[in-house]
């Protein structure tokens, strides 16, 4: 099932893409190839099957509510681009 | 230089680690040489991202006190270098991509933490596939890396660094990660063993996730007998990864001489069809055959759903990596997009300039995969498809203790071989996939030469029965010598 | 109230959960630390770093789940919410999407036609708090404090059972209530730690079809959702009734302006694209944990309030507002029992000048300056006569700022009520004699005099004398010779 230019474009905002005008082509090509691929997956006897999220068959183990973690503000914030007065910054947002 | 540093690089780790303790050589004596190996001959394979050579002296120092007061630990003064996706402290960590190219990880892996704390000396951060997503190293920000064995080949990836780095002696062990084959594939590629343990084995904590469901860490090294060494001291539980076993870590080194008699392994039915390269085939057929000869029985079995298993993975696994990406913003830390004129514009731009072509390709796919229309098609159904996968393995495991079988369907490819279509590029994980599917593990050992380049046995075992597969594996390589031939150049 | 058409409204209120850790991270989950200060590499969602679940979360939960009546089903899932944000730092939620910790539940309101009116829970939550933006001051820049990221949220969802403003807010107070009864959020608004969003529809009366429904958020008030909500109703009806279409969208609440308007940065629609997070395994809870939480559930404010009705004989009204808070009904309870005035003086109390008193200072009852049984104390002492009721305002604010017990107040201030009979007569007499015309008058017929003579005999005894012998003495005494 290929996929067209205009699914793609939307894919590529829901992930925040940018795909250049002259690579959509290609783009477009690769992920039809990928989803004609795995479009097999339709074909197989799944009635019934529960669908597996974790290899393992274990539940989730539970920790203490105690606070463990300190204040490592500046050395954390050593790797951010645009850091001011401890918080990080981005272009304007309007709500 | 004497006669014996000159072999030092030959030696695997358990021979260092012998080496060490009789005072033959010091820990600084054998850094100092392998790095100054790795600056020469190694230079070529561009297995390496960073070096940390001063912090590996110091380390090296240290451990030659430590031996003086007689205070070894599993690993005391062991060179090793870890592949660029676990997070090293203060050390540049870059998962080989330019969106991480100057990041600086506040923090050690657990793994990183447990091998060091070993006494491991970290000589540096191998280069690999881009956030671990290809099978040639050829996704890497950083260049290709080659294969030891012949230049113009790749060595598998994505743990690419790591493999090359073993084979060609720079380091007698790696770390690496396996999430479709990355461990066992690049070892079968380079002469080297590859193991992937059981999923929940060792710890992700520090592990830059790309499938989480799959991701698993492991040890690319030159003889089964590493291997065992090396997973002791990884293995276990960690609090900090909710999906970390509490298994207890049994010694792997005492099970290594588990007597192979009455063992039942299992030839797949299905591993053995076209895709199979004819030569592979009949030195995996060999190698089975010296199995036997120990007492080994076979039996055939099947895995059905063995040819969904890649299309499942190319489900699951960009679903699951599309998530985990969307953390690289620019924001917090990592290549930020210079003068954004709004968010959208620091989001598209950081994230269209930071990542690689089959990262974003990914991306896409796990997105779209995900999304609102498709996910019961897609996902949903992969997920019940990788339930009937692990139920295929069970069924076999009923019958068999291992499965035996190739690992890749042909020996090392030339790099750009397969960059144009996706999906050759994605075939070659047919036999390796199922087991991060099911969670099992799964270790590669050479088996033979085909037109001079090395193959690989896999054997597969079910959940936590990684013994068996390092016994198994030693055993083969005490009664054969394919571990220990090194590619010409590197000798 | 517009008959013809009928008002539908469901709410979304996210309670903070009042652990120490966050959901995920062993950092700390305080309120108004400087920024990024309580913010782990988990909570940044750096590489490589994985979410681990916080114990007590589950409990408090539970512990909601099971006083609603709510099912706490025995697997629960989360799932990752996908969309990007600056406030979200991994790109993704974790929240719980098919498999939440509670589903179903429901409690009872007085609904508006004064009835009790049951309004049903469709489920309740967990999932990770977001940082928060700030957009003044940092020119062409926003801001991002990621501390209240990871915050434990419980998102309780009802059903759109609510039929107006009032009935909403009245669903609201209750969960407030219950929350803070059990202790699993301090329901403080103004930090953020209850927030409610609401679903606005309206459909012509009859109608069983749902009308588009608009989103209401940043409802930080009780006062300011029953403004919100109410405006969001006229509008819609006006713009139905002028032959338009409401769009399904989200709106702010400004309370300045008293309107609602469309929240620009959620115009796109959002493909959230939930999956299960394969960091997190499935929550599995044995029906004997389920008991061993159960066990821990204080009586709730519906059986408090039935129970101070039928054992303390207090007004319902009274009653509502005692149990408004656990702290407040337990501080009445212990003050009750403490004193052997009647329940009545010190309900009455408690709701005035002790609630006065805290409202003055803009406190709670958990910083009243008196303990319930100093309160006690004071209320004996009236009960005994040692003081008048209006001696007692007294001594309560000099209790109030910290001159001791009632007793220590009395004694220091010599303010214990003249009982002596022979003593009020001869007061009596004295104001008698000096009034000479008010007797006069009051003798004639002028009975509302008796209130200067008590003034006149209160002023001799600076408020000490009783009362009750005071009217006696002066009825005997005023009677015509």
């Amino acid at each position: 099932m290929s996929l067209s230019k205009d699914q793609v474009k939307d894919i590529a905002t829901l992930a925040r893409l940018t795909i250049a005008a002259d690579e959509m082509d290609d783009v477009v090509d690769k992920l039809s190839r990928i989803v004609d691929f795995v479009d097999q997956l339709q074909a197989a006897p799944t009635d019934g099957v529960v669908p597996m999220a974790h290899p393992l068959n274990t539940c989730q183990r539970l920790r203490p509510d105690t606070v463990t973690e300190s204040n490592e503000r500046e050395r954390i914030q050593a790797n951010a681009s645009a850091v001011q007065d401890g918080l990080y910054l981005v272009p304007k947002v309007l709500d | 230089m004497s006669q014996e540093h000159d072999a030092l690089h030959t030696r695997t780790l358990c021979e260092l680690r012998q080496g060490l303790a009789d005072g033959e050589f010091s820990a600084t004596e054998l850094t100092e040489a392998l790095l100054a190996r790795i600056a020469g001959a190694g230079e070529v394979l561009n297995a390496f991202i960073t070096m940390t050579g001063e912090q590996a002296l110091a380390t090296a120092a240290d451990a030659d006190k430590a031996i003086a007061n007689g205070d070894m630990k599993p690993l005391t003064g062991l060179p090793l270098v870890h592949k660029d996706l676990f997070c090293t402290r203060d050390v540049l960590t870059t998962c080989g991509s330019h969106i991480l190219d100057a990041f600086v990880s506040p923090y050690d892996a657990a793994v990183v933490e447990r091998l060091g704390a070993a006494g491991a000396v970290m000589l540096g951060k191998t280069n690999m596939d881009e956030f671990a997503m290809g099978s040639s190293t050829e996704t890497s920000y950083f260049g290709a890396v080659k294969n030891p064995w012949d230049l113009s080949l790749s060595p598998g990836g994505s743990s690419g660094g790591s493999a090359a780095a073993v084979a060609a002696r720079l380091v007698p062990a790696a770390t690496g990660t396996d999430t479709g084959g990355s461990i066992r594939q690049p070892a079968a590629l380079t002469g080297t063993t590859g193991i992937k343990p059981t999923y929940g084995r060792v710890s992700r904590y520090g592990m830059v996730a790309f499938a989480s469901s799959l991701d698993q860490a492991g040890v690319i090294t030159r003889s089964a007998e590493d291997a065992a060494l090396l997973l002791g001291v990884m293995a276990g539980f960690d609090p900090r990864d909710s999906t970390s076993s509490e298994e207890p870590v049994p010694d792997y080194l005492a099970a290594l001489s588990r007597p192979l008699k009455g063992l039942r392994i299992g030839i797949v039915r299905e591993h053995f069809d076209e895709g199979l390269d004819a030569d592979n085939e009949d030195l995996v057929r060999a190698a089975i055959a010296v199995l036997e000869q120990q007492g080994a029985t076979t039996v055939e079995v099947s895995l059905p759903n063995l040819d969904l298993s890649v299309p499942t993975y190319y489900v699951v696994a960009p679903a699951e990596c599309s998530s985990n990406m969307s953390r690289f913003d620019g924001v917090r830390f990592g290549h930020r997009a210079d003068n954004p004129v709004d968010l959208m514009d620091l989001y598209c731009r950081t994230r269209s300039e930071g990542f690689g072509t089959e990262v974003k390709r990914r991306i896409m796919t796990g997105t779209y995969v995900l999304s609102a229309g498709y996910y019961d098609a897609y996902y949903l159904q992969a997920q019940k498809v990788r339930q009937l996968i692990s139920q295929d393995f069970k069924a076999a495991f009923e019958q068999v203790d291992v499965i035996a079988g190739p690992t890749t369907p042909t020996p090392a490819f030339a790099l750009g071989d397969k960059m144009d279509d996706p999906i050759t590029m994605y075939l070659n994980d047919i036999y390796t996939i199922g087991a991060n599917l099911a969670g099992l593990p799964g270790i590669s050992v050479p088996c033979g030469l085909v037109g001079g380049l090395p193959v690989g046995l896999q054997l597969v075992g079910p959940h936590f029965a990684e013994e068996t597969l390092l016994a198994c594996a030693h055993q083969y390589q005490q009664l054969t010598d394919w571990h220990r031939i090194v590619p010409g150049d590197f000798a | 109230m517009n008959t013809a058409w009928e008002v539908v409204i469901g709410l979304e209120i996210h309670a903070q959960l009042a652990t120490s850790s966050k959901i995920f991270s062993g950092a700390s989950t305080a309120y108004g630390s400087d920024p990024n200060t309580q913010a782990c590499l988990v909570d940044l969602g750096y590489p490589g770093v994985l979410p681990v679940l916080n114990a007590e979360v589950v409990r408090m939960a539970c512990k909601f789940g099971l006083a609603v009546n709510a099912t706490i089903p025995s697997r629960s899932v989360f799932a990752r919410k996908n969309y990007f944000y600056p406030d979200l730092p991994k790109g993704y939620q974790i929240s719980q999407y098919e498999l939440p910790i509670v589903v179903g539940g429901e409690l009872l309101i007085t609904g508006d036609d004064g009835q009790e009116k049951r309004i049903r829970i469709t489920r309740a939550h967990l999932e990770e708090d977001a940082g928060k933006s700030i957009h003044e001051g940092l020119g062409e820049y926003s801001g991002i404090d990621l501390n209240r990221a990871g915050t434990p949220l419980l998102e309780i969802v009802s059903e759109p059972d609510l039929g107006s403003a009032k009935e909403a807010v009245a669903y609201m107070r209750k969960i407030h209530s219950i929350v803070r009864y059990l202790e699993i959020c301090d329901g403080n608004m103004q930090e953020g730690s209850f927030r409610c969003d609401a679903n606005v529809s309206v459909r012509p009366r009859g109608q069983t079809e749902l009308g588009t429904r608009a989103e209401l958020k940043n409802l930080n008030s009780f006062r300011f959702i029953e403004k919100a909500i109410n405006y969001e109703i006229e509008r819609q009806i006006e713009l139905l009734e002028d032959g338009g279409e409401v769009r399904q969208e989200t709106r702010l609440y400004d309370s300045d302006r008293n309107e609602t308007r469309p929240m620009r940065s959620k115009e796109e629609a959002n493909d959230y694209r939930y999956f299960p997070d394969p960091d997190l395994l499935p929550v599995e809870l044995d029906a004997a944990f389920i008991a061993s939480v159960r066990d821990t559930l204080p009586e709730l404010p519906d059986a408090k309030r039935q129970r101070f009705l039928a054992d303390y004989g207090i007004k319902q009204d009274d009653a509502i507002i005692l149990t408004a808070s656990r702290q407040l009904a337990d501080y009445f309870e212990a003050a009750a029992t403490a004193s052997s005035a009647p329940v009545q003086t010190v309900a009455h109390w408690v709701i005035g000048d002790l609630s006065a008193a805290l409202n003055r200072d803009g406190i709670d009852i958990t910083g009243c300056a008196l303990s319930a049984l100093q309160l006690a104390g004071l209320l004996d002492r009236i009960d005994d006569n040692t003081i008048s009721g209006k001696i007692a305002k007294e001594v309560f604010e000099a209790m109030w700022s910290g001159e001791g017990s009632a007793d220590d107040v009395i004694e220091a201030r010599g303010l214990q009520q003249i009982t002596d009979s022979s003593a009020i007569d001869s007061i009596v007499d004295a104001v008698i004699a000096a009034n000479p015309g008010q007797v006069a008058e009051f003798r004639a017929g002028k009975d509302k005099l008796i209130g200067f003579f008590v003034g006149q005999v209160m002023k001799e005894t600076g408020g000490k004398a009783n009362p009750r012998q005071v009217n006696d003495a002066l009825k005997r005494k005023l009677a015509a010779p």
